[in-house]
């Protein structure tokens, strides 16, 4: 193996050190020595004396063996940290809900700390009557609650022009999964009356932030009347200061840079603004120069977190997990796919639950591993009966030149020694 | 079929069905939200709703539920600022291409560089003409954005990056109009006004679709998939570990085995580790305030877009500040500093704790003409606690 592989370098040593311990583990386990395991025959501190009192921890972290499941940066993908992405440890984490703490960061002119005291939301523009709100205000309306996904447009976006990162958190963490409780927008729409804007058909909203890049998106009237929330908390807790403490929007199934953060202002048009997010950024150029505008939704995507090349299998030839994540901004999954030939072969992977309208499915294929090496795929479908694309098909029809909405079948090439390297194939 | 991304383009369903439709999730086996609770019913002849409207002394506000207070036009004037292509937003006012290219200069160029070029990985303004076919294009606003109030309207809000909102709408046209020469789209002489701002024509402005994805691809994608033998043969045609960009997680949090298993929060740890050992050598000195440093370090947030501190500091946008206390003014190695910090470097000018407490309450008045963009420190403590964070980088 060549020294100038950095990310499976990692992969390695992680693979090697962890194998030596389960080896030694399942060496004693499986085929007990005459002495048997120690962590059985003798009584260990932990069955002897006391663990941690209550209090210890007001409010608990993970503990420290989880250290290395955090979010993580690319540096040389931005100018600076203040206006940057990170991305959410996928790979680490099973289920569907993502824990606030290790979810993707995106800032345009950094994480402003604001108080719900301060808060203040204005709508304006065509409405019967312009109302500010104080975040007291907002709570006293009826809440909804719901669970939604919320992808950067721009994830898998280093990946056009071929493979380059390795590992699903950097290819595919711009996501994360949580369950809202908020306020329908329509509800705060009506509370000031669209009587003014007439017919609402071709009517817009314009929503923005309270940080200084002022970050904001014009909605159809129909999305903001449809699903979107104004929401308090995420998870069962208050908003992180980094996703938009004390009040964000929820706009389900599109491009997470319209989940305005620190939502200060919704104002009524007639006509989209046409901000800079929405015309210099978050448009698709295609391969004649032709740029897409006002591609919203995210269409069906998937990508196995594990094996990938931070989660390596380390146990040898015998029973394996596959498992990953599935979804789509046009509603739920209905059904996953995993190659394990690079795309000759498929078998339907089990959901472990009913997809739900644009929120996260995980998917499970569990398989008798020959230890030989894998190209590992996962193709989502959902209920309107796309099916996610190739990378060639996507090229095909887009060109090399986009950025955003890469929803390209994912493979990675697992090799007999367990490491797995993003790759494409033929 | 019509997707539900296309449903507000093809208009196929009125918006009024929506309304009343209310909640499209009622089949998620969800109960109704009540549009408006019984107990809301009475509305505004609820005596204890009129009370509250009077005691807050604003113009009556019914809606449904009663919720919030009507929005002082003064309100709406200080946040309604977004300008939409057909000008409206607009304010009055006018600049010039030469009163731009100071202003660039000042505010813009130690991002945009001088020429809205581009410096580093900031953006790029200016250049990119016909490229957008090509295999790499360059977007800038000549190149690529179809509208100039979109330019206006970011400059106005969002702009300079770390002091946004402190240009004057006249200074907005100024730069709005430098911008638009450098991309050669404008004259020397040309002035940029609200009279004559909607004659500028932008290259791209024709150069965008709605998104057709419905047409060009949801067809071609969807329907059964080949479960078996679909293809002869899989060869890697690309592999990520070749072009070896992946950041090395060892630098993120996972740490060697004999590294202390405590330290798992990376670059913060890594500050903290250093200011407790610079507070043991600096206990006998007893000038050196740890907790103080603690508070600096957060209000140094404000100056790391621009400004590395600690080991491999390196000058970026702003110069590096290790030792900055006893270093002569603007004499930071290889930055090139502006003329005034030259001159006062010349002159003689030591960083310590009064000259530093000038410069960061008021930068453009410490030092007219400096390139730092910083509107500076408001609070006298800030300046105090961000003093004493840099002291814990200089020996």
């Amino acid at each position: 193996m060549s020294d100038s592989i950095k990310g499976p370098k990692t992969s390695r040593r992680q693979f090697l050190t962890g194998a030596a311990s389960v080896g030694a583990g399942a060496l004693a386990a499986g085929s007990a020595n005459a002495a048997g395991d120690p962590l059985i025959t003798e009584v260990q501190d932990w069955a002897s004396g006391f663990g941690a009192g209550v209090d210890e921890v007001p409010y608990g972290l993970p503990i420290e063996f989880e250290s290395d499941v955090i979010r993580r940066n690319v540096p040389w993908l931005t100018a600076d940290a203040i206006s940057s992405i990170n991305f959410t440890p996928i790979h680490a984490l099973d289920g569907t809900i993502t824990p606030q703490g290790c979810a993707f960061e995106r800032h345009h002119s950094g994480s402003i700390e604001m108080r719900k005291q301060d808060y203040r939301l204005m709508i304006n523009g065509l409405v019967d009557t312009p109302l500010v709100f104080s975040y007291d205000d907002l709570v006293r309306f009826p809440r909804e609650n719901h669970t939604y996904f919320c992808e950067c447009a721009a994830n898998t976006g280093m990946e056009w022009a071929g493979a380059q990162l390795n590992g699903a958190q950097f290819t595919h963490g711009m996501i994360h999964n949580m369950e809202y409780s908020g306020v329908s927008l329509r509800t705060i729409l009506q509370e000031a009356g669209l009587d003014a804007a007439g017919d609402l058909k071709d009517k817009w909203v314009y929503v923005e932030g309270a940080d200084a890049s002022s970050n904001g998106r014009s909605i159809p009237m129909e999305k903001a009347l449809d699903d979107c929330l104004v929401a308090f908390t995420a998870n069962g807790e208050a908003l992180r200061q980094e996703h938009g403490y004390p009040v964000r929007l929820v706009v389900p199934g599109w491009e997470g840079n319209m989940w305005i953060k620190w939502i200060r202002r919704i104002e009524v048009t007639d006509a989209p603004v046409e901000s800079r997010e929405e015309t210099s950024k978050y448009t698709d150029t295609q391969e004649n120069g032709i740029s897409r505008k006002w591609t919203w939704a995210m269409d069906a995507k998937s990508v196995v977190t594990s094996p990938s090349p931070q989660a390596p299998i380390k146990h040898g030839p015998g029973p394996l997990v596959i498992t990953g994540l599935a979804w789509s901004g046009h509603g739920a999954i209905k059904r996953v796919d995993v190659s394990i030939d690079g795309g000759k072969n498929w078998q339907e992977a089990r959901l472990a639950a009913p997809g739900e309208k644009m929120a996260l499915s995980r998917f499970y294929l569990d398989i008798d591993w020959d230890g030989s090496e894998m190209f590992l795929q996962s193709r989502a479908m959902d209920e309107t009966g796309y099916v996610q694309p190739t990378k060639t098909q996507l090229r095909d029809v887009r060109g090399l030149n986009s950025i955003y909405h890469n929803n390209c079948i994912q493979t990675w090439w697992v090799k007999s020694t367990g490491e797995a390297e993003n790759v494409e194939v033929s | 079929m019509s997707k539900s991304l296309n449903l507000y383009i093809g208009g196929a369903v009125a918006t009024a069905v929506a309304l009343t439709f209310a909640a499209n999730f009622a089949d998620r086996n969800v109960s109704q939200v009540p549009e408006k609770p019984a107990v809301m019913s009475a509305g505004a002849s609820n005596p204890d709703m009129l009370f509250i409207a009077a005691a807050n002394a604003a113009p009556e506000h019914v809606g449904v539920f009663g919720l919030g207070r009507v929005a002082l036009p003064e309100e709406v004037h200080a946040w309604d600022l977004d300008i939409s292509p057909d000008g409206t937003g607009l304010p009055a006012g006018e600049g010039s291409v030469l009163d731009g290219e100071e202003l660039f200069s000042e505010n813009c160029a130690i991002c945009h560089g001088e020429f809205a070029e581009g410096v580093d990985n900031w953006p790029k303004l200016a250049g990119g003409d016909d490229t957008l076919a090509d295999d790499d294009p360059l977007k800038t606003v000549g190149s690529y954005w179809p509208y100039l109030s979109t330019t206006f309207d970011y400059v106005r809000r969002s702009m300079p990056f770390g002091n946004a909102q402190s240009l004057t709408d006249d200074e907005v046209y100024a730069i709005v109009a430098y911008i638009l020469y450098s991309n050669y789209l404008v004259e020397e002489e040309f002035v940029l006004s609200s009279d004559n701002f909607l004659d500028v024509e932008m290259p791209n402005a024709e150069g965008f679709i709605v998104d057709n994805r419905d047409e060009a691809e949801y067809a071609l994608w969807t329907g059964e998939p080949c479960m078996s033998d679909c293809k002869d043969s899989v060869e890697i045609t690309m592999r990520a570990a070749v072009l070896d960009v992946t950041p090395d997680e060892t630098l993120a949090g996972q740490q060697d085995e004999d590294d202390d298993a405590n330290d798992h929060d990376g670059a913060d740890d890594d500050a903290m580790d250093t200011l407790s050992e610079e507070t043991e050598t600096a206990t006998e000195s007893a000038s050196f305030d740890a907790e103080l440093a603690a508070k600096g370090e957060k209000v140094f947030k404000k100056c790391k877009a621009c400004h590395q501190v600690g080991d491999d500091a390196k000058n970026r946008t702003g110069p590096q500040l290790n030792d900055l206390l006893g270093r002569t003014a603007g004499s930071a190695d290889g930055f090139k500093y502006s003329k005034t910090f030259t001159e006062l470097g010349s002159s003689g000018t030591v960083w310590n704790d009064e000259t530093l407490a000038a410069f960061l309450a008021n930068p453009k008045a410490f030092a007219k003409g400096t390139k730092m963009s910083f509107a500076g420190l408001k609070k006298e403590n800030d300046v105090q606690a961000v003093t004493e964070y840099l002291k814990s980088f200089s020996d």
